[in-house]
């Protein structure tokens, strides 16, 4: 439980306090820690304080990429069995 | 749950086993710094789907683990103290000390609350103004800047009976002490994601520049953890041995700065007891000497215990914390040390090796293994 931080979506900030929506879970966290955070963004949540904001597009981009190699992989391996036949 | 399941897809975790198997030639012991690695590892059994000369060597990266004995007997003498209340975080609640625990002093009519975060210990010292309120703190990089911010709230209220108890404890120096144990032998680490998310990357360039061996900082999803590997095994492939970030989404070079101010304004370093490892310098930090009206240790040094405990000799929770040994080395792993009655702070806490292993290996390791 120490070291987890759990992400979660900001729906609406009122001074120090955002409330935050993980998994469904709604939870009033401490924006303190960040210099800058919006309604919509994603934050990584621990005891309380939102400690970072997540880089979506790095999250996507990151995923996409591994997503591509797979299915290029993926693709080789069916087209060499079909070759193979 | 978005930017959670996207990282546990079972198609993706196939197609990086067989990356990595096919880039691995030869044994490999990596080292997860992080606790919360060493559950998610644990939890998924990717241990046993992995090539067999990949070992994970769990490491020091567990708060209530790291806790010394003798700082749970000071947080149990000021239980004890008339009209104190300790807050605390729930993990730190069945650690035992030398002679007791903070739950079997609460059932005995102590006033010992769980909170959920530090300004929750602010608020009951508001809410009361007899009492004195103790916030026994713990916590690596990831936890100090929360507890630290506890500190500059109850000053900016101006409270005089809010302090803090800490066992604030930092990963570069422990890892350190890791690497400069003859007993250990690592090849590369897995690098704690959401200490990193505060401190940045930057913070372990010395392992490859002064150590040699490659680091890869992870995310905690299984898949987070597969790719990490195959970037570890990159490295070592094509010769390179730097620190990397799989955990991207989260984690930057220079980490949170507003967070590392915090942590600046409130703390200084000190010399550190590790339970199972011993002290190292300036790997701890306790508060700056500016803020000693709420450092409960000098507050009420009074009620601090003289003695110095040992620690119980049938628990080896010291090398497993280490890395030397598994939780099958200890002879009282699931019988005479359990969750419900632990022996040593590697079962207590959810993060701790030996409670992984009990909750998701247990019949894994008194069998030996489906490996040996």
């Amino acid at each position: 439980m120490m070291c987890l931080a759990v992400p979660g979506e900001v729906l609406d900030i009122d001074g120090s306090i955002a409330m935050v929506d993980m998994a469904g879970v709604k939870r009033r966290v401490c924006i303190d820690l960040l210099a800058e955070v919006h309604p919509g963004d994603y934050v990584l949540v621990h005891v309380g304080f939102a400690l970072q904001i997540i880089d979506e597009q790095e999250a996507q981009e990151t995923l996409k990429l591994l997503r591509a190699c797979f299915q290029e992989d993926l693709h080789a391996a069916v087209g060499s069995q079909q070759e193979g036949d | 749950m978005k930017l959670v399941d996207e990282y546990r897809d079972p198609a993706v975790a196939r197609y990086l086993l067989e990356q990595i198997r096919e880039l691995c030639d030869g044994p490999l012991n990596i080292m997860e710094i992080c606790g919360g690695h060493t559950h998610s590892i644990v939890r998924s059994g990717m241990e046993q789907v992995l090539p067999p000369t990949i070992k994970f060597v769990h490491g020091p990266g567990c708060p209530v683990c790291v806790t010394p004995t003798a700082k749970i007997d000071q947080a149990i003498a000021l239980a004890r103290r008339p009209r104190t209340i300790i807050a605390t975080y729930g993990d730190m609640m069945r650690v035992p000390g030398s002679s007791s625990s903070l739950l079997q002093e609460k059932a005995k009519g102590a006033h010992v609350k769980i909170v959920y975060s530090s300004l929750d210990a602010v608020r009951l010292a508001v809410e009361n103004p007899d009492s004195e309120v103790v916030f026994f703190a713990v916590g690596f990089e990831t936890t100090i800047p929360a507890n630290g911010l506890s500190v500059i709230r109850a000053k900016q209220l101006g409270l005089t009976n809010y302090s803090m108890l800490s066992n604030h404890v930092l990963v570069p120096p422990v890892i350190r002490a890791v690497l400069d144990d003859p007993a250990v032998r690592i090849d590369a680490f897995l690098g704690p994601g959401h200490v990193s998310t505060i401190v940045g990357s930057q913070d372990y360039e010395f392992i490859p520049a002064e150590y040699h061996r490659p680091v890869v900082i992870s995310g905690f999803e299984p898949n987070d953890i597969l790719e990490s590997l195959f970037m570890i095994l990159k490295q070592r492939r094509e010769g390179r041995c730097e620190v990397e970030v799989q955990y991207s989404r989260a984690v930057t070079k220079y980490g949170n700065p507003r967070a590392l101010d915090v942590v600046k304004d409130v703390f200084s370093p000190v010399e550190q007891e590790w339970r199972g490892i011993g002290a190292i310098a300036e790997s701890g930090l306790s508060l700056r000497e500016e803020l000693r009206a709420f450092d409960a240790y000098h507050k009420f040094h009074d009620w601090m215990p003289l003695q110095r405990p040992e620690e119980p000799s049938e628990c080896v929770c010291g090398e497993i914390t280490r890395g030397v040994k598994e939780p099958r080395d200890c002879a009282s792993f699931g019988t005479g040390c359990t969750p419900e009655r632990p022996l040593g702070a590697c079962m207590v806490s959810t993060e701790g090796t030996c409670a992984a292993y009990y909750r998701y290996q247990l019949v894994t390791v008194q069998t030996g293994g489906v490996r040996d």
